[in-house]
């Protein structure tokens, strides 16, 4: 029971894929600038990442291990265009706003990665809750840099208007800087931070320039 | 695990054929709704720059689809000549694809705007008020900075002002040449001279602000941060209004009625 719920609380915050291990980077940049395509990527990467999670987890026995990689991107890219044909169909203004970034959810290495690293050794239900939660850590870095990002760069939240923008009469000057991908780095670095100051265990060793590891004996390679 | 190669083949071959009949499920039974949605924003648009639908004013669809069939009539026009055309399905005309496919479009001569290839035929819209055209709707592409800019211009019945613009697909820059798709940067275009006395396209986005219309009917405030962008929307407008564009189909709009 306690691996369970491991499984899924532990992407949030003790190994969270995007401020841990620094992947699906590309996404959290380009689709930040409103908490509303934020969100519509974050329930879209849920959708996928379960779906890839339980699928590849329910056929890890019978896959051979030598296609087993071309296999799980068959399944991530059947689901990521399922996914964006639904968008179109019931969410056709944000899917619009989305554009290319919804079928980019293929190359998302946190999918790859869970389908390889967690759901080819682990039963359907245990993959379930990782991809959730390995999702759920996604969508919470993203809308963090999203809810920041709009209501710095253009004053509202979810489209609703909190500090009124000079542009528009009121008393606000947008910041330029949070509308563009710069911004999320930033943001994404402060929570990086935040959770490290938090969670200190997280801090890597000191990366020190020319303290090169001692070269390992590799003479049995030959 | 290994296998031998005939299962791995096996297995490959099931995995892709139960992968694709999935995703052509989706895309079958889907379509029909992605379409009426690409229908919808079309028609949303046109509304839009022509001020029957305010900016960022939620409409459902039965409220657009009603608007839209009560207010505005789509006419069929063959580029080159400007004659009607028709034998085109108006609701199922797309002019990207047109755009796309050699047998419906034409090499494009060289252009400012950056237009590669002319569709044939286009759909001008009719905003239609007591039996009598009271705008004219015409749609327009070109390059920004980054991308293709696609919108709608619209001009006065008597083709001399703009009544509206609008941008509802592109990829400038955001806070920058993205402030194309704002109705306050959108509204400046309000009442502005399209034309010079020869009925060349003349109306330009200039760099820095552009008094009221009374005083400088041919010039548009430009964005700060974005003359690419400004450029490229004036080469855009001016292209769409030249004789390569809807010039033809203007000009025997004009002869019609009797505008000189």
């Amino acid at each position: 029971m306690r691996k369970a719920r491991d499984a899924f609380l532990d992407p949030l915050f003790e190994n969270n894929p995007i401020a841990l291990q620094v992947l699906g980077i590309c996404s959290a940049l380009a689709v930040t600038t409103k908490l509303s395509t934020a969100l519509v990527m974050s329930l879209a990467v849920i959708g996928v990442l379960v779906g890839s999670n339980v699928t590849v987890s329910l056929i890890r026995n019978r896959i051979p291990s030598s296609v087993r990689i071309i296999v799980q991107l068959t399944i991530i890219a059947s689901l990521v265009i399922v996914t964006d044909q639904i968008l179109k169909a019931y969410a056709y203004g944000i899917s619009k706003q989305l554009s290319i970034f919804v079928g980019l959810i293929i190359t998302n290495c946190i999918i790859m990665g869970r389908a390889e690293a967690f759901a080819m050794t682990h039963g359907p239900a245990h993959s379930f809750l990782d991809g959730l939660g390995n999702a759920f850590g996604y969508s919470l870095v993203l809308l963090y840099v999203a809810f920041f990002r709009e209501l710095l760069g253009s004053g509202s939240v979810f489209g609703i208007t909190l500090l009124t923008p000079t542009t528009n009469g009121g008393w606000y000057p947008t910041n330029g800087l949070m509308v563009l991908a710069p911004a999320a780095f930033l943001l994404i670095g402060c929570f990086i931070w935040i959770v490290r100051i938090w969670k200190p265990e997280q801090i890597e060793e000191e990366f020190r320039v020319g303290a090169l590891p001692e070269p390992r004996d590799e003479s049995h390679i030959r | 695990m290994q296998r031998n190669a005939a299962y791995t083949i096996r297995f490959a071959a099931l995995v892709s054929v139960v992968g694709s009949v999935v995703v052509a499920a989706a895309a079958v039974t889907l379509k029909e709704r992605q379409e009426a949605n690409r229908l919808l924003d079309r028609q949303r648009q046109v509304l839009e720059v022509v001020g029957l639908r305010a900016p960022g004013e939620r409409l459902t669809r039965e409220e657009i689809a009603q608007r839209f069939t009560e207010h505005i009539r789509p006419v069929a026009v063959e580029l080159a000549t400007g004659d009607p055309a028709p034998d085109v399905d108006l609701t199922t005309f797309d002019q990207r694809k047109a755009t796309r496919d050699p047998a419906t479009s034409n090499i494009a001569p060289d252009n400012a705007a950056g237009v590669a290839r002319i569709s044939q035929h286009a759909v001008v819209y009719h905003l239609v008020r007591d039996e009598e055209i009271n705008a004219v709707i015409l749609p327009i592409e070109g390059k920004g900075l980054w991308s293709t800019m696609y919108g709608y211009l619209a001009l006065d019945a008597d083709l001399r002002s703009v009544r509206g613009i609008t941008f509802y697909e592109h990829a400038e820059t955001p806070g920058l040449g993205a402030e194309i798709e704002t109705p306050s940067w959108r509204a400046l275009w309000v009442g502005r001279r399209a034309f010079g006395p020869d009925w060349e396209p003349q109306l330009e986005v200039v760099k820095g602000a552009a008094g009221p219309p009374q005083e400088d009917p041919y010039e548009v405030d430009g964005l700060a941060g974005a003359t690419i962008t400004g450029r490229g929307v004036t080469n855009t407008v001016h292209f769409w209004l030249g004789p390569h564009g809807f010039g033809p189909y203007l000009g025997r709009y004009r002869d019609e009625k009797g505008i000189t």
